[in-house]
Order: C-alpha cells, then structure tokens, then sequence
C-alpha cells in the first residue's frame, strides 16, 4: 500500500498553477494528437491539394490578374494558402473541445483543484502548436512548388507570426461554438459556414478587384484578408501592401489589432460559458 | 469524532422538472465509511456529484471538513477524492500518463505525481501495464486505474460511486481491502453500491435512499433488527401454489412478504412461534411447502422491504 505522503506545493503562487495546469492539458492534447496521427495526416493533405490545385488549375486564369498587381501567382497564393490552412486547423478547437465535454474525465478536472480555464488554454495552445507544425509543412510544399521570399527572413517570420496569432485568436472564437455545441459534429458543421464566405470571399486566392462591387467592401476589409494581406505584406514586400492599397506596416498593426480584440472578447466569454456549462 | 461529511436538506430539479433530490439530510464522522443504497435512479449519484462541487444543489447546505462546498469550491477540492461512476480517464494515454496528469493537476510536484503514481499501479495490480494505452485496457483495468486516480493526491475524503461494479470477485476483494487500509489511515468514505453485501462488510453507517429521500439510516446491525428477527423461506411446487400462500399468509409477517418465483420470504418477529402457525394455516389450506428454511436476515431483505413500500412509480432504469 501507498507510503508516500503527499503534501501538494502549496507555496507555489496562483499563477504558477494557472501556467503549469494549463501545459498539463498541453501536453494531454498534444500526446492525443500524436497517437491519432491520421489527424495531422488529413489536416495537410487537404491544404497540399488546395495549393496544387489553384497553383496549377486556377492559377493560370488568375496569375494575369496578379502579374497586373506585379506578383506571381505562387507568390500571391502562398501566404493566402497558409492563413487559410491554420483558419481551417484551428476549427479543431472547437471540435476537440466538444468532444471533451461529452467524456467522463472533464467530471473529474471538474472536481480537481486545477484551475477550470486550464481546458480551455491548454486546448488552444495545443493547436497553436499543431498550427505551427502545419504552416512548416506548408512553407516547405510552398518552396517545392516555385514560393520565394520577396523580403527578407525576419519580415518572412513575422508574417508566419502574425498567421499564428490569427489562428490563435481563430481558436478562441471556434472554442465557443465548440462550447455552445451538442457534439463534436455539430461542432464541426457549425464551423463551415462561418468559416467558407471567410476564406474564400477573401484576398486569399484571388485580387479582390476582381469581384463585384457588392462583396469587395466585405472582401476588403474581413479580419481573414487583413491577416492575409499583411502576412502577404511581410513575405512577398511593399508590392503586395500597395495592391492592398497600404503599407505593410498599416496593414501588419491592423491585423495585430484585430486579433487582440478577438482575443480580448473571446477569451473571456469562453472562459465564462465554460465555468457556467456543467 | 469529528463530523467529515455534512448534508442538510438538499434539493436538486434537473432541467426537465426531473425531481432527483426532494430533501436528504445526513452526516458522516470523520475516520468512517458511510454507505449510500438505493434503486437506479434514487437519487445517489446526484448527491456524490454535488458533495464533489461538480453539481450545485437547488437549495440546502453541503460540507466537507467544516467548509461549505457551493461556497468554497476550491477549498473543498483540495480535500476529496472522487471516483465517479463512469470511468473519467484519457483513453489515449497510459496508466502511467493518466495518473500523472491527475497528479500534477491536483498540484503535486512532478516527483511526488511520479512516485505516487507507480505506487498506485502497483497497488491496483496495473503494473504490467503501466506503460500501455487505455483503450487497450480491459473494462475491469480502467476501472482500477480510475479509482486509483482519485487516491493520487492520498485526499481525506473519498467518494466513490459505485466502485466494484464491472470488477470480477478478485479484484473487488483487493478494492475492499484497499478502502480498508484507507480508513485504518484515518480516511473518509462516502460510497454508494448496488452489492449489499459490500455496504455489509464495509460500512460503518449506511443510508438508504429511494425518490431523492432517505428512508432509512442506521448500522448494517440496526437495519437488519429494524427489519425483523428471521426470515423464513418458503418453496412451493410452482409459482401459482407460492401465490395462493402468499395471500393465505399476508397477516402473519412482520414486513411484506417477496415472492421470488415458486419461493416466499417472510420475514417474522418471532421465528419458532409463528413457523408453527404459518404451517397449521398451510395445513388448513392444503398447500404443501417443498422447503423451509429459517434464516437470519440480510440487507437484501432490509433493502427490498423498505424500496418496496414506496412504489415505483417514477423510477428510472
Ligand atoms: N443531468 C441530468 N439531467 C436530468 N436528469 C438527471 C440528470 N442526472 C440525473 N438525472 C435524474 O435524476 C434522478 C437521480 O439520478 P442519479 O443518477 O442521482 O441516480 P442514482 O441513484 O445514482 O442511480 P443509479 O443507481 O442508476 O446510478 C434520475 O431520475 C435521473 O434520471
Ligand atoms: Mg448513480
């Protein structure tokens, strides 16, 4: 029988238990991930076929719309492709997070002394980490496929950041349809609708001077184009922000700010809804 | 002894207007093992569920060691054990990652929620399986491993509903004495069981809870004597026979009688007396028993007796 006498680290502070429950659920997510590996698989292979269908299929068509603009179209398409992977990664949060609440272990956490939020944090970083390992893969498809750097590395990484940071604060806001949802499938179902007008009436793919006027304005100014634009911005250089009539540095603050006030409007209405759904 | 485990009139209406807790009220001294009974649906899991501060009640007080658990959740927390009815574990981890996380996430440092951790896989005979994923586990080993996360942070008071069950006659045996070493180290228990005989041999005190109330409370000792001194069995060719003599004997037992096929129990006040006179009233209707038996009353009886003065009628399966 046990010996051991245990006396938890009471001396630590509140915040080292709220940072430390929060990589234990990391962590959890994270080994989940890893042993269902078809998950990683499945959330490449579809971008991989988006990035070989429009540099390919479509590309020709659009590639003399952008050549007006003074890009390639590979160019062009990349930074689009990786906003929109990671977009599309990030619903994951809320079907990971649908999926706990169905499970027998969240009555335990819940009657554990670990701080409550910890589900919710430890689930989004865990895609923020997934996130990161996808846009690799897509960084390096993108090379394979003709993608240069038309700036220099640290602007390159600052647009992988800023990418990272809007499917960050992507998380948060698919972590409360997650919340809101019955199941992990409607959790999934929910997710589409929102997230299709979003990437594809978009800059993602094609110049938004090429749609109708009606969906330009939307097109234009959708928190899912400002992160492209700015991400676009800080890889391929000052052509892409003059195509989107700004400067790279407008356009990376505007998408900073963006995902800050999803972040600070997200984050504590999911925390909320989660304390209240028992 | 100090009291571990207060309740005062506790209400509980789910969404649906679903009644689950009209009033129970009870206590549990500190160092005990305190048995909750009851028919599906009666009410007791709802009541670990708000104990654990998983479930807020309608209305009514709830304590653990002296703090009030809707008020001070977390303090509560840090004091119980829980092992739910349903098995809470990651089925993509190990035994051994299980246990850890629960470990850390009850705020032990990572060398003592390792430590604690293979101690309680070999307490629970999971070693040989420590480092094996859960799904791969039988239905008997997640259990194990469940119940053996809610001792990893060694918590003065522990819950468990319904612990044995799913477990072969092994495994509950070891279960048993585990939950016996607990209370020697000056544990609580809160248990809630289906096995009569568990609530027997474990509990100090027990409970029996039927349509969200208690309608009983004593020692496994004073149950039985509250039930009646004997219970005599009855066999009968069929089932039509057992029938006939269970209305002919109506007035002679202390408490209703069960018919269990061709078989009745009666239970009796005075044993030798009224076999005498329930066999001259079978004599005078002609109805032969195939067997008698006189025997000493088990919680079984205790159990059926009182659920069964409360008919049915809103129960659950
Ligand atoms: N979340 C819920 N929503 C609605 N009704 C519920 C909920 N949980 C329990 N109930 C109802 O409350 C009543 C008491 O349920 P509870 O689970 O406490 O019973 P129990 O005594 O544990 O039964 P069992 O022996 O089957 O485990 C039942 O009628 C049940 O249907
Ligand atoms: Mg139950």
């Amino acid at each position: 029988m046990a010996t051991t006498t245990v006396s938890s680290d009471q001396h630590r502070s509140k915040f080292f238990w709220m940072a430390t429950d929060a990589l234990t659920i990391t962590k959890r997510n994270l080994i989940n991930y890893v042993r269902i590996p078809q998950s990683l698989v499945f959330s490449t292979i579809q971008p991989v076929m988006f990035v070989l269908l429009f540099r390919y299929v479509f590309g020709g068509a659009i590639g003399s719309e952008t050549s007006k603009l003074g890009l390639s179209y590979v160019d062009y398409l990349m930074p689009g492709i990786f906003i929109q992977t990671i977009a599309f990664g990030s619903v994951q949060t809320g079907v990971g997070l649908a999926e706990d609440l169905q499970k027998g272990i969240i009555e335990r956490f819940h009657a554990l002394p670990m701080t409550r939020s910890a589900v919710l944090a430890g689930r989004t970083i865990a895609d923020l980490i997934r996130n990161l390992v996808v846009i690799v893969i897509m960084i390096i498809v993108g090379f394979l496929v003709g993608f240069r750097i038309g700036t220099n590395i640290g602007e390159f990484l600052a647009g992988v950041g800023i990418a990272l940071l809007f499917a960050y604060a992507l998380s948060w806001f698919f972590a409360l349809i997650g919340l809101a949802a019955p199941n992990s499938e409607t959790a999934q179902v929910m997710a589409f609708p929102l997230l299709f007008p979003l990437t594809f009436a978009s800059s993602a793919f094609v110049p938004v001077q090429t749609m109708p006027s009606w969906l330009r304005g939307f097109a234009n100014h959708q928190p899912l184009s400002v992160a492209v634009n700015a991400a676009r911005s800080l890889m391929d250089g000052p052509v892409a922000a003059h195509a989107a009539g700004s400067t790279t540095g407008d356009l990376a603050i505007t998408a900073i700010i963006w995902c800050v006030v999803l972040l600070i409007i997200m984050i504590p209405l999911s925390v909320n809804i989660y304390r209240r759904r028992v | 002894m100090p009291t571990a485990i207060e309740v005062h009139n506790l209400r509980k209406t789910f969404k649906g207007g679903v009644r689950a807790l009209e009033d129970v009220s009870f206590q549990v001294e500190a160092g005990t093992v305190f048995g909750l009974l009851g028919p599906n649906g009666a009410g007791k899991t709802t009541i670990v569920r708000i104990l654990t501060t998983i479930l807020p009640p309608d209305s009514g007080l709830a304590m653990i060691m002296g703090i009030d658990v809707t008020k001070s959740p977390q303090l509560a927390r840090e004091r119980l054990g829980l092992a739910g009815q349903a098995a809470a574990v990651d089925e993509r981890l190990t035994g051994e990652e299980n246990l850890f996380m629960i470990g850390r996430l009850n705020h032990l440092s990572k060398q003592v929620a390792r430590t604690r951790s293979s101690e309680l896989l070999h307490d629970f005979g999971l070693e040989h399986a420590a480092k094996r994923i859960l799904s791969t586990y039988s239905g008997g080993m997640r259990r194990r491993l469940d119940l053996a996360a809610a001792l990893v942070a060694q918590p003065p008071i522990l819950f468990l509903d319904e612990p044995t069950t799913g477990l072969d006659p092994k495994s509950r045996n070891d279960l048993w004495e585990i939950i016996e070493k607990l209370l020697a180290d000056g544990t609580t228990v809160l248990l809630t069981t289906q096995y009569l005989e568990e609530a027997d041999r474990l509990a100090t005190r027990i409970a029996v809870v039927d349509h969200g109330r208690v309608i009983a409370e004593g020692t496994p000792d004073e149950l039985k004597a509250s039930f009646g001194a004997t219970v005599l069995e009855l066999s009968f060719q069929d089932e039509g026979t057992a029938a006939k003599a269970q209305r002919t004997l109506g007035a002679l037992a202390s408490a209703p009688i069960q018919q269990l096929e061709n078989r009745l129990e009666l239970p009796v006040a005075d044993g030798a007396a009224t076999t005498v006179l329930v066999l001259e009233r079978l004599l005078d209707e002609k109805i032969n028993p195939t067997k008698i038996n006189l025997r000493e009353p088990s919680l079984d009886d205790v159990f059926l007796a009182l659920t069964d003065q409360h008919p049915s009628d809103q129960e659950e399966s």
